[in-house]
């Protein structure tokens, strides 16, 4: 499937589910969903009626509030119902707003308590190295989640084992809960720091699909260190009022209203 | 108002006379309340990005030279996340750190799983020195930060940030490691903390039309616990009801037993999250599924009554 038309029908998707509940992660998660659509279909090996199976690519949405883009995605590739997206955060619901490992088909770790996600994928490179499956460890952080210490943990670790199997993509679309991170704490030169911390590093615009693609294939082709991909992204990418919302975007409300506006500009 | 409101007017009020109190935040600012005051006093407030470890032991720095520094986050994340920070740095060290859980147990509501915490108190209150606060209302915090700021020792503190709902009026006077005595009966004794103490009220209500009299008592000082207040009250009525929101295991039941088992062995139950997951949606379909309604204390409580 063309990506750019696979783009548009998650984004769709993820404000369908954000507009089941009426509020909810929007900018972070409209943010990543360039990334997933070039990743779930040209990358990830994944097969949606075995989300268990042990030789496949793994995903770990480190941001984990972005769960309704993951939702979306995951469904249109048939993991499961896209009935589903309509029960995002209902009592019982398999779609809570922060990923599970247990809860949904396709999810590969729970995150959500930020800065944990990126040493749980450090464990699952081990784990397919030492059980010799050759396969990829994805990592999807926040810029404002790399203010938490651990990230660096699992970073000098990633380097130091040579985990050559694991690419980190850190979703920069330079605003946090508070604001813009450079206000609220600078993290960058996030380049310079990755290098320095031993990764194959490249920074990119991450709603560009060829250059998603590109870099992708680039760090696969580099060997002995892991990977990180920086993508400048636009927080409620897709969507011109949330794209101007400003940092209130993080979170804020899909009415009826912006949900009916919403798909009349993701036509 | 908003508790957060209340919160930070009151902060704001006490932050002019006294210039040693100092905020940090965790991205969570906006969201907590405390961003007002960034403008009002710029050389206090600090906001360390999204770094709870970090922000603890900075603020261990800041007591150690004589500020009084309040941390905040949602309550799992500035406690459990960062609990040998706070077990090593502040209780051990004996820092004078106050620390702020928002939005506790099933007030998470859409946060979900990750964002949840029952047993935030359970971890803080085993640690040594400690004072643990869950908050009923906006009142009461508002006439609590004085007393808050003044206190000699570490304190966590855990409230709902965007509630509204009063229970006391104006005239309340709050005393730490008291319990309110809010109501004087014979059968049951019912002891309830923070926001439980809404639904506690309305159950003694329901049950004094069935006939059954209550003897209620407020805590919102789980610990130091006001062990007299509770075995005078469990001398009376033989039976003792603990209602929180929050495990069984190492809250508000677990003081209460712990007093009563050793100096008045009393038949007790308890209102609580009993070792379930946390898990994500409305309030009150969270409520009624952990069973913390005030038709479960009644429920609890009869039965309590009718096995004495
Ligand atoms: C440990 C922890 N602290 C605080 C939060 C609350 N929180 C949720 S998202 C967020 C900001 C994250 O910023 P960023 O990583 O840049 O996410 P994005 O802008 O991509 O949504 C914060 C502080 C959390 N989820 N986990």
């Amino acid at each position: 499937m063309d990506t750019v038309l696979f783009s548009k029908e998650i984004r769709r998707n993820t404000l369908r589910c954000l507009h089941s509940q009426g509020s909810g992660h929007v900018g972070g998660s409209l943010s990543i969903v360039d990334l997933l659509a070039v990743l779930y279909s040209r990358h990830m090996h994944v097969d949606p009626t075995n989300p268990k199976m042990d030789d496949r690519d793994k995903l770990v949405l480190s941001k984990g509030h972005a769960g309704p883009a993951l939702y979306a995605t995951l469904a249109l590739k048939g993991f499961f119902p896209l009935e589903w997206l309509d029960t995002l955060n209902k009592l019982g619901t398999r779609l809570p707003s922060h990923v599970n490992i247990n809860l949904t088909p396709g999810v590969d770790m729970t995150a959500g308590s930020l800065g944990q996600g990126f040493s749980c994928a450090c464990g699952l490179a081990i784990a397919d190295r030492v059980r010799g499956i050759n396969r990829y460890v994805y990592v999807i952080t926040g810029e404002g989640e790399l203010q938490e210490g651990q990230n660096w943990e699992a970073a000098m670790l990633a380097a130091d084992k040579h985990l050559d199997h694991m690419i980190v993509f850190v979703d920069s679309n330079k605003m946090q809960i508070d604001g813009y991170t450079r206000d609220v704490m600078d993290v960058e030169d996030l380049v310079a720091k990755f290098k320095a911390f031993g990764f194959d590093t490249q920074r990119i615009n991450g709603h560009d699909h060829k250059a998603i693609d590109d870099a992708i294939c680039r760090a696969k082709a580099v060997s002995g260190k892991p990977h990180c991909i920086i993508m400048d992204t636009i927080k409620g990418k897709g969507v011109s009022f949330y794209e101007t919302m400003g940092a209130g975007v993080h979170s804020t409300t899909v009415t009826d209203e912006q949900y009916a506006a919403a798909l009349e500009e993701l036509k | 108002m908003e508790l957060r409101k209340e919160y930070a007017g009151e902060l704001s009020r006490l932050m002019k006379q006294n210039d040693k109190i100092f905020i940090l935040d965790a991205d969570l600012a906006g969201a907590g309340g405390t961003k007002p005051l960034y403008a009002e006093f710029p050389d206090r407030c600090l906001n360390v990005g999204v770094a709870e470890a970090n922000m603890a032991c900075v603020a261990v720095g800041l007591a150690s030279c004589g500020f009084v520094p309040f941390i905040h986050s949602f309550a799992p994340f500035s406690t459990r996340r960062i609990f040998d920070q706070i077990a090593v740095s502040v209780s051990y060290s004996e820092q004078n750190v106050r620390i702020v859980g928002f939005d506790p147990g099933v007030h998470t509501t859409y946060n979900g799983g990750t964002h949840m915490t029952f047993e935030d108190m359970a971890c803080m209150r085993a640690l040594c020195n400690v004072a643990v606060l869950d908050i009923t209302d906006g009142v009461q915090l508002r006439k609590a930060l004085p007393y808050i700021v003044q206190h000699n020792g570490p304190m966590y503190m855990r409230f709902v940030r965007k509630q509204t709902d009063t229970l006391f009026g104006e005239d309340y006077v709050f005393r730490f490691g008291k319990a309110e005595h809010l109501r004087s009966g014979e059968d049951v004794t019912i002891v309830a903390s923070g926001t439980m103490l809404f639904d506690a009220v309305k159950a003694a209500e329901r049950l004094a039309v069935n006939g059954i009299s209550v003897d209620l008592l407020g805590i919102h000082t789980v610990k130091p616990l006001d062990e007299e207040a509770i075995l005078a009250s469990a001398r009376k009525t033989r039976c003792v009801l603990t209602v929180e929101n929050h495990s069984i295991h190492g809250g508000l039941y677990s003081a209460v037993t712990e007093v009563l088992s050793a100096k008045v062995p009393t038949l007790c139950d308890a209102v609580a999250v009993r070792d379930r997951l946390t898990q994500v949606g409305k309030l009150d379909d969270l409520k009624r599924d952990y069973g913390l309604t005030a038709d479960d204390i009644c429920r609890r409580a009869l039965a309590l009554v009718a096995s004495k």
